[in-house]
């Protein structure tokens, strides 16, 4: 199995725990139920506004659910778990940042963006400016950030294989073989049930996955006799770090980079696709303001629901169980050691059919895109009919499909928290400038969106791969391995594991600097005053199709 | 798919723009959405900030094991509830009637 398992002083079986069998079928279970709603989302899936809005016929409280099952994706849920029992506090973090960014969302973007656009992040970006090349960029960092988001997705897919059916790690063969069928089962729900069918597996998984994690919350404060710091010193004096995991420090030893994360997770959730498409899925802004409300409600419950987890799984599970090289299994054991098979089961199935879900909503987001920006406008010129438009987006889809196979075998066993921290980033920096002035700066013109769009996605991504996270970090005297991405080779030159701190300021200025360099275009009046108005008050926005 | 205005000259938008009733809605709409980013964004980066430059401090147990970072953790789900919760009620209060009546104006005039 696992080496670092192997090594551990009193070596439970960890992989090797729960019934192969009951696995299978409850996640069986789960994939039957969402088919057949995906099958009968089909039967209204026949116009570009169903296969890519839903009709935008959803209430603000079902979006707000399927919002949640977007967001809590396997690195909210495995990752922030696992980053808290291995590291206590410092996981933490990650789910503030991630909650707290939703205001920026509900404030300046949401309902603004619903009122404006009608399919993708580009409509609203191009809406007043030359359609083509802002789109071309617009799409650009969309697949992007979709495809560092769907990495860090699949990556965490091989310890979950492993668990779910005891497939070590090591047999990549296998591992692969499971994680092509995932993706084809992705495939079949875009493709058949387009962004009605993706919405509700979003539904039925964010609900299984709350009510998981809160049976299994209410259980752990049961043990810990309903008492918070009993078991915040349970996990204390369970951990090899002692009362360390009670405070920040242990997995962020410099503190700039700890800026920098944060910077790009709250800067980063307003700047996502996947998110922002989500909005189209309402009928109104108002909709979509009760949509982001929900939302907030149940990923801030959640994350409190993680914090317990996480200490309880620190607290409860045998010492030496969770590892670096484990943590992102450290909820699913903890379900293990409380509620036996079953619970097991279900938890880790739910945790499977997150990943299913989220690489859904990715792929749909990632396939509108290429359709509708880039096929429709850039090599259509806005000729193209929509029906034809809705090929392409399928075909699309079962292209991204394959390559988000593919690149899950190849980043199986990544850190996923460090892999969305990274989408988070890109996001911030290449989307959240150019979303925000165009909404409230009347100067910013297409010369400013490119510099904004392509200088943040630029600047991000090179301070990425001269990072220490993809090369030169010390190697791990017990496990032979270095932490960062690429072994044996250094060639970093930037100090800090996440690019924010840099990236994000530079994309703001790049955007001024853009509009005045492209400034001696007078700005056209008209098409912001419809802009503006069209954003703040919805007249003339896109409305539902009644079926 | 309706199609209401998209079309549309301008003008209309235009006169809208110039309008007192909807500067008095973006003025509403600003004067709280900006200062209230400002004040969440300030409060999350003093908490980052403490996080990453005053482990110690947040270290300091006020309540059996639970320390002053975990407080103020909380203390940023309990703000971010409340900001939503506030805006909700001020969007619903003096943001939508208004927002309401110039659509429909504009509608009406097509």
């Amino acid at each position: 199995m696992n080496m670092d398992i192997a090594q551990a002083p009193a070596p439970p079986a960890a992989t090797a725990v729960g019934d192969v069998g009951l696995n299978i079928g409850i996640f069986l279970a789960f994939v039957a139920v969402t088919l057949v709603f995906v099958y009968r989302a089909s039967r209204t899936n026949k116009t570009a506004s169903d296969y890519y809005a839903a009709g935008r016929a959803f209430t603000g409280p079902q979006n707000g659910v399927a919002i949640a099952g977007d967001y809590l994706s396997a690195a909210s849920f495995l990752g922030i778990a696992g980053a808290i029992a291995l590291n206590g506090y410092d996981g933490f973090l990650y789910s503030i940042g991630f909650l707290v960014a939703w205001l920026v969302a509900l404030l300046l973007v949401a309902e603004l963006l619903r009122n404006t656009g009608k399919f993708t992040m580009g409509d609203v970006l191009a809406f007043r400016m030359r359609q083509r090349p802002v789109r071309a960029a617009a799409a650009t960092s969309t697949l992007v950030v979709s495809f560092f988001y769907l990495l860090a997705q699949m990556a965490g897919a091989g310890g979950l294989i492993a668990l779910l059916l005891q497939i070590p790690t090591s047999n990549r063969v296998g591992q692969g073989a499971v994680i092509a069928i995932v993706g084809i089962l992705m495939i079949v729900y875009v493709l058949v049930g387009g962004m009605k069918g993706t919405t509700y597996v979003q539904i039925i998984k964010a609900v299984l996955l709350i009510i998981g994690a809160a049976v299994m919350t209410v259980w752990v404060l049961g043990i810990a006799g309903f008492n918070l710091s009993a078991l915040l010193g349970d996990a204390a004096a369970a951990s090899p770090k002692g009362d360390a995991v009670l405070a920040p420090g242990l997995q962020y030893t410099n503190p700039i980079d700890l800026v920098s994360l944060g910077l790009a997770l709250v800067l980063g959730t307003a700047g996502l696709p996947h998110i922002l498409m989500r909005f189209y899925t309402v009928p109104s802004s108002k909709e979509a303001r009760r949509s982001v409300v929900w939302a907030i409600w149940l990923i801030g419950l959640f994350y409190l629901f993680t914090l317990v987890l996480g200490y309880g799984a620190a607290a409860l599970l045998p010492p030496g169980t969770i590892t670096s090289a484990t943590q992102n299994n450290a909820a699913p054991l903890l379900a293990y050691q409380l509620g036996g098979e079953v619970l097991l089961g279900i938890i880790s199935a739910v945790a499977f059919a997150t990943i299913l879900a989220v690489v859904a909503g990715l792929t749909i987001t990632a396939s509108a895109s290429f359709a509708h920006d880039v096929y429709a406008s850039v090599i259509k010129r806005g000729q193209a009919s929509p029906d034809a438009e809705v090929r392409v987006a399928r075909i699309t889809a079962l292209v991204i499909g394959v390559v988000a196979i593919i690149g899950g075998i190849i980043a199986n066993g990544q850190n996923i928290a460090f892999l969305v921290a990274l989408a988070f980033a890109v996001a911030a920096s290449a989307n959240l400038p150019t979303i925000l002035y165009s909404l409230f700066w009347k100067k910013f013109n297409t010369t400013g969106a490119l510099f904004s769009i392509y200088g943040g996605l630029a600047i991000c991504i090179i301070l990425i791969v001269f990072s220490p996270a993809v090369s030169g970090k010390p190697v791990n005297a017990a496990t032979g391995r270095s932490a960062s991405m690429l072994q044996g080779v250094d060639f970093h030159w930037f100090p800090l594991d996440n690019p924010g701190l840099v990236s994000i300021p530079a994309s703001f200025l790049l955007g001024v600097i853009g509009t005045y360099i492209g400034g001696r275009r007078p700005v056209e009046e008209g098409k912001f005053a419809e802009m503006e108005v069209r954003s703040l008050t919805g007249a003339g926005s896109e409305k539902a199709i009644a079926h | 798919m309706s199609t209401t205005g998209e079309r549309s000259t301008g003008t209309v938008y235009e006169q809208v723009q110039a309008s007192p009733e909807f500067a008095d809605l973006r003025r509403r709409l600003r004067r709280f959405v900006f200062p209230m980013s400002v004040a969440f964004l300030a409060w999350y980066l003093a908490y980052v900030l403490l996080a990453s430059y005053a482990p110690g401090f947040m270290a300091i147990k006020v309540l059996g094991n639970i320390n002053i970072g975990l407080i103020i953790g909380l203390l940023q789900f309990v703000s971010t509830f409340a900001i939503t919760t506030i805006y909700v009620r001020y969007a619903n209060k003096h943001l939508d009637p208004a927002a309401e009546k110039i659509r429909q104006q504009i509608e009406g005039a097509e």
